[in-house]
């Protein structure tokens, strides 16, 4: 690692402390924006019952001198405050109970889609113009052609409705099979398409002639020269696929009832449950950025001759 | 050449060196009239099927969407059983595709003829076909507009982001690089979310409201977070592209800034400004559908594909084709619409395609 790299990691690292910085004041000051205040809605409540619950919750203080106490709680405790609907909890506990179940979805679903991904595109690249990978390029493209709660309703309307195979609830046992699937398959096409493009880039250049012209056997050229070359790509789309994973959970939670972080969140806006809305924003937030920050130090480091702005 | 093998002299023809007559100048000159960048953009284009197919395509779903409703005998938000001063008609709901309510089976025994429920009705009475035809006009206007006004945007900052340079430059791409980094979609649904709250009162009475309070902060989200990549791309163009000699030539003659960014930078990046701004339609249409579908797009009772998918879900086990059909529609329009703008990068501009 070169000086110019570690500039690089440290500029990387503040922009993403940035971006941070900046989602949790726009979720803030946004959530403070809407009009009625969170307590509209509610049972009439007296006035001094609504002072009451105002002082309770600090909604009495300046709004800055609230923002500041946010902001302190969540970088000195990680700390979101109480949730305004489930009495009695804190958001941060909501959240990580969401979280087991989601984490568990997304990392499935996350390494489904890096196994069959890498696995097709470089069958596709090796097999280049043949029907296979004729075949492969019209599937991939129309998967990435399909929003993924189009994919999650038809899909449940298909192997839960027409044909009972699996369970539709997602608490259920087995029931994390369709949306393991539903949200693994863009990202699957996306990584296909990746590998098939990088691995032929891969394929043409000089030493894989050198390796032909060695003698080196066609598999050790393929797993030991071409594939490992042609994943650098791949490294860049880990970050955009967290991201698309984590949007993804969000209606494909809400189609087959997945007890995870991004039906909290659904339900927290239609619930008015501003710091839970807040909150989970933030939480997904800080692990798409932190992902995407991975992803690019990674693919710097894996590859010193990439110069990037 | 026979008699003298070694000679290098030539055997000539004294015809060979004749002024040619006309008929063989007209032979020997080819004339072809003279093409201009964009015709040949365009025969590039129509040389590529899939491309020409996806237009077809959308030009079809386009001119239904606009067309159908005019003469279309429903509309898309009459419920058919539910006539003012009579008893309400309940066959009327939940019709399948070309099924006809009582009523309506009476007038065909009559011998009158009933504009028969292509996709049947919903369970509120509608005519299921009306509204997705309509369901898909808003989502073509949802997408073509906000990709307008991503342009606009886009446009402006990049081209004085990349005209300017210097500190201007490093300011505002550093307020892109934050916004780049955001997670978008989070973004998209909060802001949506209190937007919509916001708006909803303020529009009232004003001609926006009939628009609807969603659609407006929609607008508002793309015009606020979506311009970024658009700005990025312009300022790289404008960079490369005020180094030129025209451009110097611009500014020894007295032109202004403004005056050289629209009449001679922004032409020259044309092809690029076309391609983005044609990919940007599926992937605004995307996020209207996928907002609608969590509840945060068109207001009720106005469809769009992603309401009318989402709204399905309900009625999933016995009228599964509520669903499919939207899905298929919506998944139709994107998925032309990206081969189109693909095949738009490769004709117009061979130096983008990777």
């Amino acid at each position: 690692m070169n000086t110019k790299t570690l500039m690089y990691i440290v500029k990387r690292l503040i922009l993403a402390v940035v971006t941070v910085w900046v989602v949790i004041t726009v979720t803030f000051f946004v959530m403070h924006a809407v009009p009625g205040g969170p307590f509209v809605g509610e049972k009439a409540v007296t006035e001094t019952v609504r002072k009451a619950m105002e002082a309770k919750y600090g909604l009495d203080k300046p709004l800055f001198v609230q923002y500041l106490t946010y902001l302190k709680d969540i970088v000195t405790r990680f700390d979101f405050g109480p949730s305004l609907k489930s009495r009695g909890r804190n958001v941060i506990d909501i959240i990580m109970d969401g979280m087991k179940t989601s984490v568990k979805l997304g990392l499935i679903a996350a390494f489904i889609a890096l196994f069959i991904g890498i696995v097709l595109g470089s069958v596709a690249a090796l097999r280049r113009n043949r029907i296979i990978d004729r075949v492969i390029m019209v599937i991939t493209t129309a998967f990435v052609s399909m929003p993924s709660f189009i994919m999650g309703s038809l899909l449940l309307a298909l192997f839960a409705v027409k044909f009972p195979l699996l369970p539709a609830n997602g608490a259920a046992k087995g029931g994390l099979i369709l949306p393991v699937i539903t949200l693994s398959l863009y990202p699957m096409a996306y990584i296909t398409r990746l590998t098939r493009s990088s691995m032929l880039d891969v394929l043409g250049q000089d030493y894989i002639r050198t390796a032909k012209a060695k003698g080196v056997s066609r598999w050790r050229i393929i797993f030991g020269h071409a594939l490992k070359n042609s994943l650098i790509p791949v490294i860049t789309y880990f970050g955009p696929m967290l991201a698309y994973i984590v949007t993804g959970s969000l209606v494909v939670e809400q189609i087959f009832a997945v007890p995870g972080i991004g039906r909290a969140f659904v339900n927290s806006i239609t619930g008015r449950d501003y710091p839970l809305v807040m909150g989970t924003t933030i939480v997904l937030a800080i692990l798409i950025v932190v992902m995407n920050l991975i992803g690019d130090i990674l693919y710097k480091v894996v590859d010193p001759r990439i110069t990037l702005e | 050449m026979s008699s003298k093998p070694f000679s290098v002299q030539q055997d000539l023809d004294p015809a060979d060196f004749l002024p040619a007559s006309e008929q063989e100048k007209e032979y020997m000159v080819q004339m072809r009239p003279s093409s201009t960048f964009f015709k040949d953009g365009v025969k590039r284009l129509l040389k590529n099927k899939v491309a020409t197919v996806s237009m077809i395509v959308i030009l079809i779903i386009a001119l239904a969407a606009i067309f159908v409703p005019m003469f279309w005998p429903y509309s898309y938000e009459q419920m058919l059983g539910n006539v003012p001063g009579k008893p309400m008609d309940a066959s009327y709901q939940n019709l399948r595709p070309f099924e006809y309510s009582r009523t309506e089976q009476k007038l065909i025994k009559a011998g009158e003829s009933v504009m028969p429920h292509v996709f049947g009705t919903d369970s509120a009475g509608r005519d299921y076909f009306i509204r997705i035809i309509y369901g898909t006009r808003i989502s073509l206007a949802v997408g073509f507009f906000a990709s307008i006004i991503v342009l606009i945007i886009g446009m402006t900052v990049g081209s004085i982001a990349g005209y300017c340079g210097g500190k201007v430059d490093l300011v505002i791409m550093r307020i892109v690089d934050i916004i780049y980094s955001l997670p978008d979609m989070l973004m998209v649904i909060l802001l949506s979310s209190v937007l919509k709250q916001t708006l909803a009162d303020k529009l009232d009475g004003t001609v926006l409201a009939r628009i609807g309070s969603n659609i407006i902060s929609l607008f508002i989200v793309f015009g606020l977070l979506y311009w970024v990549s658009m700005s990025r791309l312009i300022r790289g163009q404008i960079l490369s592209l005020r180094e030129q000699e025209y451009v110097l030539a611009a500014e020894a003659t007295g032109a202004k800034g403004r005056w050289i960014i629209i009449k001679h930078l922004i032409p020259n990046c044309f092809s690029v400004i076309i391609i983005s701004t044609a990919l940007q339609i599926p992937s605004a249409i995307f996020t209207e559908s996928y907002l609608s579908f969590l509840g945060l797009g068109v207001n009720a009772p106005m469809p769009s594909l992603g309401s009318l998918a989402s709204d399905a879900l309900n009625g999933i086990s016995s009228y599964t084709y509520r669903l499919v059909i939207p899905a298929i529609v919506i998944s139709l329009i994107v998925l032309s619409l990206n081969l189109f703008g693909d095949g738009l990068r490769d004709a117009f501009d061979p130096k983008l395609n990777q």
